[in-house]
Parts: structure tokens; C-alpha cells; sequence
């Protein structure tokens, strides 16, 4: 073992060579939603309520922010997020259960998380527009 | 199950001896998570404006605060699994440890806030 040649370990075939499909988005956004909303949403969300039982000055700061152009688009985002985070985590409780693992089932239930988020978001933000415009 | 002791096997609980607790925690916060969550979102946009007073009035009510508080143990406890595992995927040793650590401090920290500032506003004391 005097001299072994130094070369990269061999790796076995991953995200390079797989044809992508829409259960492997599904996967990854899954995660990439998750992580988005545990540094993002969930910091947003501290600062609505600390800047409530801060009192009517630090809420005004918040409102300010949250009602103008660029945080009706951040809440546009994470409305999404959420949604596609919630559908595709609805999908891995049935999965756990050990049904709709069959290659056509994954791809329509996978299919089915960015229709319903995309869908669920639209709703969300109409009802809003209409019960309160902007 | 590997090659330990009866005893081991029955319990079930593997090397870690921890079983499957963080996988079954995960499964039971998401579930909590579904139903305080969109109870939460239908509450907000059914709020007549995100005005202080509207959000304050709100949140003064037991049937709001409550939820409230289990959504916050609910919510940062499934965070603090999951960003566990996405670290655990990319990092290791040292820096792995650091960082949980670190995950600890953040989800903690938060969720000591956000509960604090639900009582500070449903105790009537804003």
C-alpha cells in the first residue's frame, strides 16, 4: 500500500444520468419548499407577531412592508410554497402507508401536487382581491 | 433488524436508540401542521384587513390564540426534524454538529417568541 494511485472515489450514477421526470421535481421541491419556509415564512411569521405585541408603531413597519407591490409578491410566493409543501407532503403520508407507489400512481399524484398548488394559490389570492382589493 | 441481541431486536430501537421516534414525530407534527395551518390561512384572509386592531381583536379571542400556540409547537417542531435531515444529507462531522446546534437555537428561540408574543397579545397586554 506504499503508493496507491489518488483518484475521485467512483460515485454511482445520480442526477446526470436520470431522464428527469415530474416525482423527481416533486422530491426536490419538496425539500427546497420545506427549507424555504423554515427561513423564510417562519421568519416573516416572528415578525407579525412580535411586531403585534410590540405595539401599533413596529406593526405599522410590518403592514407597511407586507401591503406594498414587493410583499404581495413574497406572500404570492410562499402561498405557493405552502401549498406545493402541504399537497406533496399530503403524498408522502399516502405513500407511508404503502399505496399509489406504482410508477403511474407516483407520476399522477406527483402531477397532481403542482396542479393543486398552482390552482390552490390562485384561489387563495382571488378571494383575497375580491373580499378586500389590494 | 441487524445482528444484536434478542432483547435489541424486540425493542427495535437500532444503534442510535432512538427507533423510528424522529420519523414518527415528523408524520404526526405534519398531520398537526394540515389542520392548524389551513385553519390559520382561512382565519388570516378571512380577517376583515391586516390592520393592527383587526389582527390584535383577532388574536384576543381564546379560539384563535389557543390553535395558535399548538400551531407554533406544531409547526417548529416538524421544522426542526426536517431541516435535521437536510443537514444531516449534507454535511458532516464537526460542521453537522455545529450546525443542528445551531437549527436547536433557531427553532427554539423562535417558537419561545412567537409563543410569548400570542400571550403578550391574548393576555390583553398590548
Amino acid at each position: 500500500m506504499a503508493s496507491r494511485p489518488i483518484s475521485p472515489r467512483p460515485l454511482s450514477p445520480h442526477l446526470s444520468i436520470w431522464k428527469w421526470r415530474v416525482h423527481m421535481t416533486v422530491s426536490i421541491l419538496h425539500r427546497a419548499t420545506g427549507n424555504a419556509m423554515a427561513f423564510g415564512a417562519v421568519l416573516l411569521f416572528l415578525w407579525w407577531l412580535a411586531a403585534t405585541a410590540t405595539g401599533p408603531d413596529a406593526y405599522a413597519t410590518f403592514h407597511h412592508v407586507a401591503t406594498g407591490w414587493f410583499g404581495i409578491l413574497v406572500g404570492v410566493g410562499f402561498t405557493w410554497v405552502f401549498f406545493q409543501h402541504l399537497l406533496s407532503g399530503i403524498r408522502h403520508l399516502v405513500m407511508d402507508t404503502g399505496e399509489a407507489l406504482s410508477l403511474a400512481a407516483s407520476k399522477t399524484f406527483a402531477t397532481m401536487t403542482i396542479v393543486g398548488s398552482v390552482a390552490l394559490t390562485a384561489l387563495t389570492w382571488l378571494f383575497i382581491y375580491t373580499s378586500k382589493g389590494f | 433488524m441487524g445482528t444484536g441481541t434478542e432483547l435489541g431486536r424486540v425493542r427495535g430501537l437500532g444503534s442510535a436508540h432512538a427507533g423510528v421516534h424522529h420519523w414518527w414525530l415528523q408524520r404526526v407534527t405534519a398531520v398537526g401542521n394540515i389542520v392548524l395551518l389551513l385553519w390559520f390561512v382561512g382565519s388570516l384572509i378571512r380577517l376583515p384587513s391586516l390592520d393592527y386592531q383587526a389582527v390584535v381583536i383577532w388574536l384576543r379571542q381564546p379560539v384563535a390564540a389557543v390553535p395558535m400556540l399548538l400551531l407554533i409547537v406544531s409547526v417548529f417542531w416538524h421544522f426542526r426534524l426536517g431541516v435535521q435531515v437536510f443537514l444531516e444529507d449534507y454535511l458532516r462531522g464537526g460542521t453537522l454538529k455545529v450546525a443542528v446546534l445551531a437549527l436547536n437555537l433557531y427553532a427554539v428561540g423562535g417558537a419561545a417568541l412567537a409563543a410569548f408574543s400570542v400571550l403578550k397579545i391574548a393576555l390583553g397586554a398590548v
